[in-house]
């Protein structure tokens, strides 16, 4: 779900909130000069305000929001979107993830940033990853989402549409029960939520 | 006793060493970019490096209960190497991120003519970000080598009280501290200062504008030199407003001039209760 600047302006200083409207003017900039923006090494406005979200608002949480309203706003082009989430820093990475559903990206181009996300070891990362954009991804892939984020400790609740994706997805439940068993023969405890999804793939099967 | 170590290379540290900073008091850091030991070839190895500097080394931080910020920069020692270069330019890109405090480390190794024009540049650059710098002194001719560094500072448009000169020891601290700048001492076996020399240094100078790092790495260095410091000076006669004053308020202070410190490392309750990642995912 997309926060909308209204929404956000409830939750910001006044100094935060003049940014934010300057900022979300870049933005808007940026979309209306489309390929004819600064080229080269010039950085574009709205992308100094993207990678300075953090300080300037303050509560972390208000500031991926902030990104991610950035990012839909200002409508990068593809290649423009995978270098923002390749050299981006973690925040910037996650808010990616989370505009993906909201940017003219095709899923050739998406995917594959959410692919590595789903690649790396940051929880917050891998959360992000599942989100809603996830379901893109193909059933192999989506399975062994499922299955790094109980690996990792990211809650279940974090996939999006995990019930009805997950409904009778008879091999995600052979895949949870060979690591529940494989847990179990290390003497080390099953994920909290594991049981709940294994219950799910057995649901209409 | 909470300590900020100013000056530390986590990426070549182990989980381990995470753990017993926490558990000596360490809650905040800054990772400054540097020589990685093996040289790189291209500009994209730095830029991977700096990513990881802003994404990983701070959620693996972060797991640890620790807030990690870092300094960006070409450093002295790949300054000299034409391949390495043009990551200057790419430095503008990368200045202007969230957890990013300062330049850095930037200054002289062996004092060529590439060095000085990669440091007055990463100067003007800092000027020019809002940021503070930090200059370390070269391993070698050090007395020399601070005199040619605060020259430079003096000629670029970064004011000297936001410039952080590291590695000082007895022999430099008097001239650079006269200079205004702030005073870095790395507390690393054999190479550097050891505790007991520290606690003489503050003894003779006072703590004023004086921060005290591990610059632990992938040398035979250790991470809680930090806390021995501490230690050293309340048995010498400091008080514990002193200690906390050296080894938290002064780094706060510094690092404060970018305005991006953030020193709560806190990482989501629903992820942070789970069996979050250790050693790759377990
Ligand atoms: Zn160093």
């Amino acid at each position: 779900m997309l926060t909308t600047h209204e929404e956000l302006r409830t939750c910001l200083s006044t100094k935060a909130n003049a940014w934010l409207d300057s900022a979300l003017a870049d933005a808007d900039d940026a979309a209306r000069q489309g390929p004819n923006g600064p080229s080269g090494r010039d950085i574009p406005r709205w992308e100094l305000r993207f990678a300075a979200a953090g300080r300037e608002c303050g509560d972390p949480q208000a500031a991926q929001a902030v990104r991610v309203l950035l990012l839909h706003t200002a409508r990068p082009n593809p290649a423009d979107v995978a270098r923002l989430y390749a050299r981006g820093t973690g925040d910037e990475r996650r808010a990616v993830v989370a505009a993906l559903p909201y940017l003219p990206l095709t899923p050739a181009e998406g995917v594959p940033l959410i692919e590595d996300a789903l690649r790396s070891n940051d929880v917050r990362l891998i959360a992000a990853a599942v989100g809603p954009y996830a379901a893109v991804l193909d059933a192999h892939a989506w399975r062994h989402a499922v299955l790094k984020c109980l690996f990792t400790g990211v809650p279940p609740a974090a996939v999006a549409g995990l019930a009805d994706r997950a409904l009778g997805d008879a091999e995600l439940g052979r895949m949870l029960r060979d690591f529940a068993a494989e847990r179990t023969a290390a003497g080390r405890p099953v994920p909290d939520g594991l049981t709940h999804v294994l219950a799910l793939t057995a649901k209409g099967a | 006793m909470r300590i900020f170590d100013p000056h530390i290379h986590m990426t070549s540290r182990t989980t381990d060493d995470y753990q017993a900073m926490h558990a000596a008091g360490v809650r905040a850091l800054v990772e400054p970019a540097f020589w990685l030991g093996q040289p790189r070839t291209a500009p994209e190895s730095f830029l991977d490096y700096f990513d990881s500097l802003l994404g990983w080394e701070p959620f693996r931080a972060a797991q640890y209960g620790i807030a990690h910020h870092c300094t960006l920069a070409l450093n002295p020692k790949e300054a000299n190497d034409p391949r390495c270069t043009p990551v200057l330019e790419e430095l503008p890109r990368y200045l202007v991120k969230d957890g990013v405090v300062a330049v850095g480390e930037i200054g002289y190794d062996s004092m060529t003519p590439a060095e000085d024009t990669a440091l007055a540049a990463q100067l003007d650059l800092a000027a020019g970000h809002s940021l503070p710098a930090l200059v370390h002194t070269p391993h070698r001719d050090k007395l020399a080598g601070l005199r040619r560094t605060l020259d430079v500072v003096a000629e670029s448009r970064l004011p000297v009280d936001r410039v952080l000169v590291d590695h000082l020891n007895e022999t430099t601290v008097k001239e650079a501290r006269e200079s205004g700048c702030w005073l870095g001492f790395s507390v690393y076996p054999d190479t550097k200062m050891d505790e007991h020399r520290m606690v003489a240094v503050l003894r003779e100078y006072g703590p004023e504008r004086v921060l005290v790092n591990s610059a632990a790495d992938w040398g035979n260095s250790d991470p809680l030199t930090t806390r021995k410091v501490g230690e050293a000076m309340l048995a010498a006669g400091f008080s514990e407003d002193d200690v906390d004053r050296v080894l938290w308020r002064n780094p706060v202070a510094f690092f404060g001039l970018s305005g991006r410190l953030a020193l709560d490392p806190a990482m989501p309750e629903a992820l942070h209760e789970g069996n979050s990642i250790l050693r790759g995912g377990e």
